[in-house]
């Protein structure tokens, strides 16, 4: 179970003036502004949920990512996963959490796909069995195949997000987040990751944190949705509630869309 | 340990696929310290002397900064190429993977070229040790190879330094090449040549000196031999590196990016 | 000529955004020239009759080497040129309405005056204000000043002409990368880089004299603190122009009949 409460973070932004004078004037004075990225954010996801989590750019949402996976500390607030909290007991807490960054990957460029496999299962110490089993199935369930043993910077986008997905669950995560995962991707390679998110959440029990701007994803795959904007929480059902909301026979994107102008953000 | 063999070999794989870069690069490496020292004999060949050093005993001085820089350089690359793992947020990867920070930073970068650089420090060492320049004793070969490793030990702590500063500038700060590659480039001759406040700086605020000037004074028989420990003393240096580091990666985990 | 005027300017206004860099590399030139100086003064205290050169001058030839770093260092190399020629799209630079030889001068001229005009002048202000003989002093007469300037702007000729004799080279070899090494390793060596010539031992140091590296900053840098004698400059001078003559006839015949197999190749 995930669980946060009255979350808030500000960042600091150094003001800095164009110009020499006022390059010379910060260095004895500092003028910061305050920026808020999340305000008292509270929710609680239960164990085998898949959510998605929305908003405009800006939003807050990869800080509540950040915040999550322990690699931000919030100013205020508690937040437990599964027990733990994420930023004091960083390790035993990421041993059970898979993150996928869409634009990013964690696979080593230069080597074979499957050298970066073995090599996150030292990293995160799984025992043989347990790795051979979900490499299996991974590989199978994702049709990796001969991919495993092609360098990662010789893969396609869709091959490669194929890839970094198993690469997040070899060590059977029992929460598994997901930022922008299909971004990018050609119609097969959305409709093969989607498959494959419900099929490991049905075969797994995994929890999906689900960050989004394609609603198709929403529809496909989240059974509750959470919309944010300015660092608050704007939202928290289902996506028919959301439709009904926006009222009129509108699709889940106009939706939305018509939820963002109506919150203005 | 195993862990960051896998890494090595990984990393030396990667660098193998480009198997012509990889050896023109341990080329050139191998090129510029061979014209580094070779400025060393021509001045020597005129001079035949310098501050009371023969050119066998700038040798030995020469092949410990030298063997002590490429060790750091091949295994601390993490550190010294930190502003490039931040700015690809690959530092946020290792905050998500349940190992500690530091280890995952030094597993994320190594130099494979460095060990050509490695190799011919051993080979100046191998012929330095040999000149006849040290009367050697179990107790000075003791010492020499303190100086190399508390040596790379502490360009390690000054890569340390400046990737702990990279979390506050987000770039990394050239101005310290004066400490990292500096020292690497005029730790050919023994500090207590440059004069001084050199070697005072040298000893006291970055203290390089103590595992190149002072026991050296000891290797040679000019100085007394408590000379030989302070390459031990020296690790103490690296308290405020650890702590800046740390420092550092509250930094970054209050304010992100 | 007005297009590599504004090519210039382009060059200085991007330098000019790397404030920060340029003084983190001015500050590192620094304390290179100063332990540079401080090795030197260790020679001389011990062994001054053994000197080439006065320790001024020496301090001279330190001083300037580091001002014009930028501009001598032959690793200043244009590696997008390199790529265009690896890659093939150099095909492409014949819709230019200029010829492929006097574009790289241009680029090669702008970028090194450019990175040097930003880098010189504190490292020259704070070296001058340095006590004898530790310092930089003018040497010698105004007739040898100009001639000095003269020969600065014979070096970065002969050292642009080298550098395009290399990307002129890849077209026909599959990778530059061993010939820049050696180049530079040569350079470093011959050209004075790492010791001044007069210190280097007899033989190698006339035959560093003669190669195209040793009119490189060799030449100037002599110049100016009046280790070459005011009679010998014309001699040294010819020969630099010789050095461009040769380097600039054959990296063009080179890059002319480079650019015609890569535009029948295909690219």
């Amino acid at each position: 179970m995930i669980e946060m409460r009255g979350i808030g973070k500000t960042y600091r932004v150094r003001r800095r003036e164009a110009g020499l004078g006022n390059a010379v004037r910060s260095l004895f004075s500092r003028e910061y502004t305050e920026i808020p990225a999340l305000r008292d954010m509270t929710f609680t996801i239960p164990d085998g949920q898949i959510l998605g989590y929305i908003g405009p750019n800006g939003a807050g949402k990869s800080t509540t990512i950040k915040i999550l996976s322990g690699i931000l500390r919030p100013d205020c607030g508690t937040c437990t996963v599964n027990g733990l909290t994420p930023w004091t007991d960083r390790k035993r807490h990421v041993a059970r959490l898979g993150v996928v960054f869409g634009q990013r990957s964690q696979l080593w460029w230069d080597v074979p796909v499957m050298e970066s496999y073995l090599l996150l299962r030292d990293i995160y110490r799984v025992p043989e069995p347990e790795f051979r089993g979900n490499l299996d199935r991974l590989a199978s369930l994702l049709d990796l195949g001969e991919l495993l043993k092609t360098p990662a910077r010789m893969l396609s986008l869709g091959q490669r997000m194929r890839c970094e997905i198993a690469a997040a669950l070899l060590h059977s995560p029992q929460v598994l987040f997901l930022d922008e995962p299909t971004i990018g991707l050609d119609a097969v390679s959305k409709l093969q990751v989607r498959q494959f998110i419900l099929e490991q959440n049905r075969l797994c029990g995994t929890t999906v944190l689900l960050t989004t701007h394609d609603m198709q994803d929403i529809d496909a795959l989240c059974s509750r949705v959470l919309l944010i904007g300015k660092g608050q929480l704007l939202l928290d059902g289902s996506t028919e509630q959301i439709r009904q909301n926006a009222g009129e026979n509108l699709s889940t994107e106009e939706s939305v869309a018509d939820l963002y102008r109506r919150f203005g953000i | 340990m195993r862990l960051y063999l896998k890494f090595f070999s990984i990393h030396f794989r990667s660098a193998m696929t480009y198997r012509a870069s990889f050896f023109l690069s341990c080329l050139g490496h191998l090129l510029i310290t061979t014209n580094v020292f070779l400025s060393v004999v021509f001045l020597l060949d005129r001079f035949t002397s310098v501050g009371g050093y023969t050119l066998p005993q700038l040798a030995l001085c020469f092949a410990v900064i030298l063997s002590a820089a490429s060790l750091a350089e091949c295994f601390g690359r993490g550190f010294d190429a930190f502003a490039k793992i931040l700015s690809q947020a690959q530092f946020d990867r290792m905050m998500v993977r349940p190992r500690s920070l530091a280890f995952q930073v030094l597993c994320q970068d190594m130099k494979p070229t460095m060990l050509a650089r490695l190799l011919q420090a051993v080979i100046l060492l191998v012929w330095a040790v040999n000149s006849g320049a040290v009367a050697w004793t179990p107790a000075k070969a003791l010492v020499l190879a303190l100086m190399i490793l508390c040596g790379a030990a502490l360009f390690f702590g000054l890569f340390l330094i400046g990737a702990a500063l990279c979390f506050f500038t987000m770039e990394s700060l050239e101005v310290l090449n004066i400490f990292t590659n500096g020292p690497r480039e005029y730790g050919k001759y023994p500090f207590g040549i440059y004069g001084r406040p050199v070697l005072l700086t040298l000893t006291f605020l970055v203290p390089l000196a103590l595992v190149q000037h002072w026991p050296l004074q000891y290797l040679l028989g000019r100085g007394p031999a408590w000379y030989g420990v302070l390459p031990v003393v020296s690790l103490l240096f690296l308290i405020p590196c650890v702590l800046l580091w740390r420092l550092g990666v509250r930094h970054y985990r209050s304010t992100g990016s | 000529m007005k297009k590599y005027l504004s090519f210039f300017r382009m060059r200085l206004t991007a330098g000019l955004q790397y404030r920060a860099a340029a003084l983190a590399g001015m500050s590192t030139q620094f304390v290179w020239g100063a332990m540079e100086i401080l090795l030197y003064r260790a020679f001389w205290l011990e062994h001054p009759e053994r000197f080439p050169m006065g320790m001024e001058a020496l301090a001279a030839y330190i001083w300037l080497q580091q001002a014009f770093l930028t501009l001598f260092a032959l690793w200043n190399w244009d590696f997008e040129v390199l790529e265009s020629v690896k890659t093939g799209s150099v095909a492409y630079e014949l819709l230019r309405p200029a010829g492929l030889y006097s574009m790289w001068m241009a680029r090669a001229l702008a970028g090194r005056l450019a990175r040097a005009a930003l880098r010189m002048v504190p490292v020259l202000l704070v070296s001058s204000l340095i006590p004898a003989p530790w310092g930089l002093r003018l040497q010698g007469s105004p007739a040898v000043f100009g001639l000095f300037l003269l020969s600065m702007v014979l070096m970065v000729l002969v050292v642009c002409a080298y550098s395009l004799l290399i990307y002129a080279l890849t077209f026909y070899v599959t990778d530059p990368n061993g010939l820049m090494v050696l180049s530079v390793a040569a350079a470093d060596l011959l050209g004075g880089a790492i010791v001044p010539l007069p210190f280097l031992p007899d033989g190698l140091r006339q035959a560093a004299a003669l190669s195209p590296f040793g009119s490189m900053q060799n030449v100037p840098l002599r110049i100016f603190n009046g280790d070459i004698p005011l009679p010998e400059i014309p001699a040294v001078m010819g020969l630099q122009i010789f050095w461009i003559l040769a380097l600039v006839t054959a990296g063009y015949f080179l890059t002319r009949n480079g650019l015609r197999r890569a535009v029948i190749l295909g690219g």
